[in-house]
């Protein structure tokens, strides 16, 4: 008989759910959620390049889609989740050359590229979408 | 005691004849894609909006097709390098880890076509 069935009685090491959790840990697993997000959106991407090549009716389907509301939030979690990865892989960068390892820089590090990929990201959108608004 | 070569020590691959190249690899793609990804961003901020004509002339235009074709190949590649540890990480069963690391391939290959076709499409209009 397979012992898998049975609940363990014996105390278990606690698991993530009891930790406080530190600027680095969120930063670390972000990372990792946004490079999937990224990975996600290349599918929106191909669909708007092929699009284009295709043809006007088919960039209008595209257009369509993009300028919903779903495409909307969509969009703007691509644009934050490309933007976050991009900041917090300069980050890793510079930890693969050796530098930014001291546990007070690395939260430092940690919490400037969540608050930088927010901001840029406002940014984009903010006086993107105003930019379109005031040329169309 | 070891029962490597000396030849085979030196070169550092190890049982899966890989090394530090998944490493490397996605940190030679990494740095490519800093420069790459920001250029994307700022030229597609300043096309937001653009009507279907100007959209396909801007990306038609050398100086946009050639970066764009290197941010394809670099990035599909980062992300196929990606997925895969994190397919490694989390799934256990073999059959399932297998059949998740060939489709990641298959997505990255698959969609990364797709985009170079579009890209030589709208540069050559064939």
């Amino acid at each position: 008989m397979s012992e898998s069935n049975q609940k363990a009685t014996r105390p278990l090491s606690p698991h993530l759910q009891i930790y406080r959790w530190p600027v680095t840990m969120i930063t670390s697993i972000t990372h990792r959620a946004t490079g999937v997000g990224n990975y996600i959106g290349t599918f929106f991407l191909a669909w708007w390049l092929l699009a284009a090549a295709m043809g006007q009716k088919a960039y209008e389907t595209f257009q369509a889609v993009a300028g919903s509301p779903i495409g909307l939030i969509v969009l703007f979690g691509y644009t934050w989740s490309l933007i976050y990865h991009l900041c917090n892989g300069v980050r890793h960068l510079t930890w693969d050359v050796g530098a930014g390892f001291k546990n007070a820089t690395a939260e430092t590090t940690g919490a400037f590229v969540i608050i930088i990929s927010l901001a840029l990201t406002l940014f984009v959108w903010v006086v993107g979408v105003a930019g379109m608004g005031g040329g169309q | 005691m070891s029962i490597q070569t000396p030849l085979n020590k030196v070169r550092g691959l190890g049982s899966a004849q890989e090394g530090v190249g998944h490493f490397w690899h996605q940190r030679v793609t990494a740095v490519a894609l800093v420069p790459l990804v920001l250029w994307f961003l700022v030229s597609l901020y300043h096309h937001i909006g653009d009507p279907y004509q100007e959209v396909v002339e801007w990306l038609g235009k050398p100086t946009t097709a050639i970066p764009l074709l290197f941010l394809i190949l670099a990035g599909f590649y980062h992300m196929k390098l990606g997925m895969q540890v994190v397919v490694e990480d989390y799934v256990q069963k073999d059959s399932s880890k297998i059949i998740l690391l060939l489709l990641n391939n298959l997505v990255a290959i698959g969609l990364g076509v797709v985009c170079v076709y579009a890209v030589l499409k709208l540069s050559f209009g064939v």
